[in-house]
């Protein structure tokens, strides 16, 4: 009842008859009326009711603010994001330090981070799903679409949140991996019998060193990467509304590519082998690091990571549609 | 103000709310009654947009749900399953809502006091009680200070003192003008807390008329009288135009008299009697025979082959009747035996319909 001390906000009285004009300061409108009296039918009739309570017109940004509320207010949200970060950046550390040392790896500076971040990609994956599939599981999805009937802005609301969350969180934790990499692995040096290895090139003063394209790719290139595989995450959960099964559909979609193309031995095969392995979202992830798993050499991973903003953005559009169709 | 016409929704071959056209009002309490399954729950989740009607359309204030700005401002609604994520603090919840419509922060403290959870704001709903699981839904239908109020079975999980709570709140929201809607299976629930009444069985519309009128014309009450000599005493009565009906166990049963007449009838003519009480069908009763022939899940007692026949004429005077009191309800189900044995018990509601028929 406390709902009378909007500042500035005369309440309208709910009885029209009631005597004293709108300017009057409202002595003791309808609400205050003590409790247990008896219903008077017939009085208030439509008159209908008033709310002292200012009300603003909502659009798009009351949703974005609602779905940053939504996703910084549950346990998954750490646990998700902080177990992401402590593979990506932990996994980096050790496989820096393990390697470091004046010998020549081979490989190009900044790839040791792809192997913590291949299992980081999952945490997000794993977010991603439960943005919306946790709605349906508990319920909420009801209240949210109460609160909000225009479903596309509700998912277009969770969409943008999620997307810059987990695309900020993945860069720091890669760029973090990066500049380890680079302080730790940097002195190694050329052997001789290596002056032709495609690395030769990165050599500066002695010194291993990436290029701005392996920075790019390493840092903002993994994070967007990792994020479009969540958003595509959270587009497969409101397909199917259902936790584990969205999270078991992306992980079979990162992983199977790239384990069936293990088992196609076969000469016959070797096309579709070859398929598999350079458009397995694993070698987008591994280009982004010069380390492509494919035979192209000099793939850098952006036309992969094109590639998977379209399905991303199809699958999306699929998810709209259906939201606005089904009945929750 | 809710405008239901022509409401329908089908599910494959089955339909779940058939045709529902009624108007819900504001300034009173109405009772949305019907038994479990009637289509009460998917009718409030149309009103509110979230299952597409497959015929029909309903309207809040004269919009479509879908139109509405800032719904929360137009109506509140506490839907039967929970709608909280467990894990998200009861303030959380709350503020989240209040964002997405532009609504004050300050208001998530107000809707939380009201409802009496201020002291576990910060708690996750995962370990709440049923009782407390409703508050936080009700806080959340308070939130946007709404003109039109709607409810799924409000009291289910609630200690006495929550209903009355519950109770209070509605008639209270009711008298500042507000369009209070709510579901419930429980007659005697609707009975102490809704002015008017609509009621549905299978999805189609049983009554739409105020809680008076339903009372007047449903709660039939009759003059149950034992005498060691039925005989006289049912010639005493005719005598006085009366239509005294034996009872299973011999007593008579008349309408239309009061116990004090009838006493002292019985006293002029010297008649012993050992028994004079008025019977009141209960509203539960009224409510059960109106939806006898709708109720979806009948509680079968062995043996008891089919559902009961629609329509069913009057049963004979000597069948099986269980008592004035309570009719057989859906929970009773095998355990009330006919006292004569080997006929079969009683189909639901075909005691309410003889003695209806026998008016």
């Amino acid at each position: 009842m406390s709902t009378q001390q909007y500042d500035g906000q005369a309440p309208v009285p709910a009885q029209p008859a009631a005597p004293h004009p709108a300017q009057q300061p409202p002595a003791q409108p309808a609400m205050q009326q003590p409790v247990g009296q008896a219903p008077q039918p017939g009085a208030p009739l439509g008159a209908g009711y008033t709310s002292p309570i200012p009300m603003a017109r909502s659009h798009l940004g009351h949703a974005l603010l609602a779905e940053w509320t939504k996703i910084r207010t549950v346990r998954s949200t750490v646990w998700t994001l902080g177990v992401m970060f402590v593979l990506v950046v932990g996994i980096g550390l050790v496989t820096a330090a393990g390697l470091s040392g004046d010998s020549f790896l081979g490989m190009p500076l900044l790839s040791p981070g792809l192997f913590g971040l291949m299992l980081g990609q999952l945490c997000v994956i794993t977010l991603g799903v439960l943005v919306i599939s946790s709605e349906y599981g508990t319920g909420m999805i009801r209240t949210t679409l109460t609160a909000c009937p225009q479903r596309g802005r509700v998912l277009l609301a969770k969409a943008v949140v999620f997307f810059l969350l987990a695309f900020v969180m993945t860069t720091l934790a890669c760029t973090l991996t990066a500049l380890i990499n680079d302080a730790l692995l940097s002195d190694q040096t050329l052997p001789s019998y290596e002056s032709r290895s495609p690395l030769a090139d990165s050599f500066e003063g002695g010194k291993l060193v990436a290029s701005g394209g392996e920075w790019l790719g390493a840092t903002v290139g993994a994070g967007l990467y990792v994020a479009l595989l969540g958003l595509l995450s959270l587009a497969v959960g409101a397909l199917l509304r259902h936790s584990a099964g969205a999270i078991t559909t992306m992980m079979g979609l990162v992983l199977l590519p790239l384990v069936m193309a293990l088992f196609m031995a076969g000469e016959a095969l070797q096309d579709i082998r070859e398929k598999l392995i350079e458009y397995s979202p694993l070698n987008g992830l591994a280009s982004l690091y010069r380390i492509p798993m494919a035979d192209d050499p000099d793939a850098t991973g952006w036309p992969l990571l094109g590639g998977l903003a379209v399905v991303t953005l199809l699958v999306l559009a699929a998810a709209y549609a259906l939201l606005n169709k089904r009945d929750v | 103000m809710i405008e239901l016409r022509d409401l329908t929704k089908r599910y494959g071959p089955k339909t779940a709310v058939d045709g529902l056209s009624f108007t819900v009002r504001p300034g009173t309490v109405t009772g949305f009654l019907g038994p479990n399954g009637a289509g009460k729950s998917t009718t409030m989740r149309m009103v509110l947009g979230l299952d597409a009607p497959t015929r029909g359309d309903v309207r809040i204030e004269g919009k479509h749900y879908t139109e509405l700005k800032e719904p929360l401002h137009s109506i509140g609604a506490l839907l039967e399953a929970k709608g909280v994520h467990g894990g998200r603090s009861a303030y959380n919840h709350l503020l989240c809502l209040a964002q997405s419509n532009g609504i004050p922060e300050r208001r998530v403290g107000e809707v939380l006091e009201m409802v009496g959870l201020e002291g576990v704001a910060r708690k996750r709903p995962k370990g709440f009680s049923l009782g407390m699981g409703q508050r936080l839904g009700i806080a959340g239908a308070l939130l946007g200070d709404p003109r039109i109020l709607m409810f799924d079975e409000p009291v289910n999980g609630l200690d006495p003192e929550g209903i009355h709570w519950i109770r209070t709140l509605m008639q209270r929201l009711a008298r500042e003008g507000r369009t209070v809607f709510v579901s419930s299976h429980l007659m005697s629930e609707m009975a102490q807390t809704a002015e008017h009444l609509v009621v549905i069985g299978q999805g189609k519309l049983l009554a739409d008329t105020s809680m008076a009128q339903f009372i007047a014309e449903n709660s039939r009450t009759h003059v149950r009288v034992r005498t060691p000599e039925p005989e006289r005493m049912r010639d005493v009565l005719t005598a006085e135009g009366l239509r005294p009906a034996t009872g299973a166990d011999g007593a008579l049963e008349v309408d239309g008299a009061e116990a004090p007449r009838i006493g002292e009838l019985a006293a002029e003519h010297r008649l012993v009697l050992h028994e004079l009480s008025t019977q009141r069908a209960s509203l539960e009763e009224a409510f059960m025979r109106l939806t006898a022939q709708s109720v979806e899940y009948h509680g079968h007692a062995p043996g008891d082959g089919d559902t009961p026949a629609p329509g069913q004429p009057p049963g004979p005077a000597g069948g099986p009747a269980s008592g004035t009191g309570t009719g057989p309800g859906e929970a009773t189900g095998p355990a009330q035996g006919p006292p004569g044995g080997g006929q079969p018990p009683p189909a639901w509601g075909q005691d309410w319909r003889r003695r209806g028929g026998g008016r």
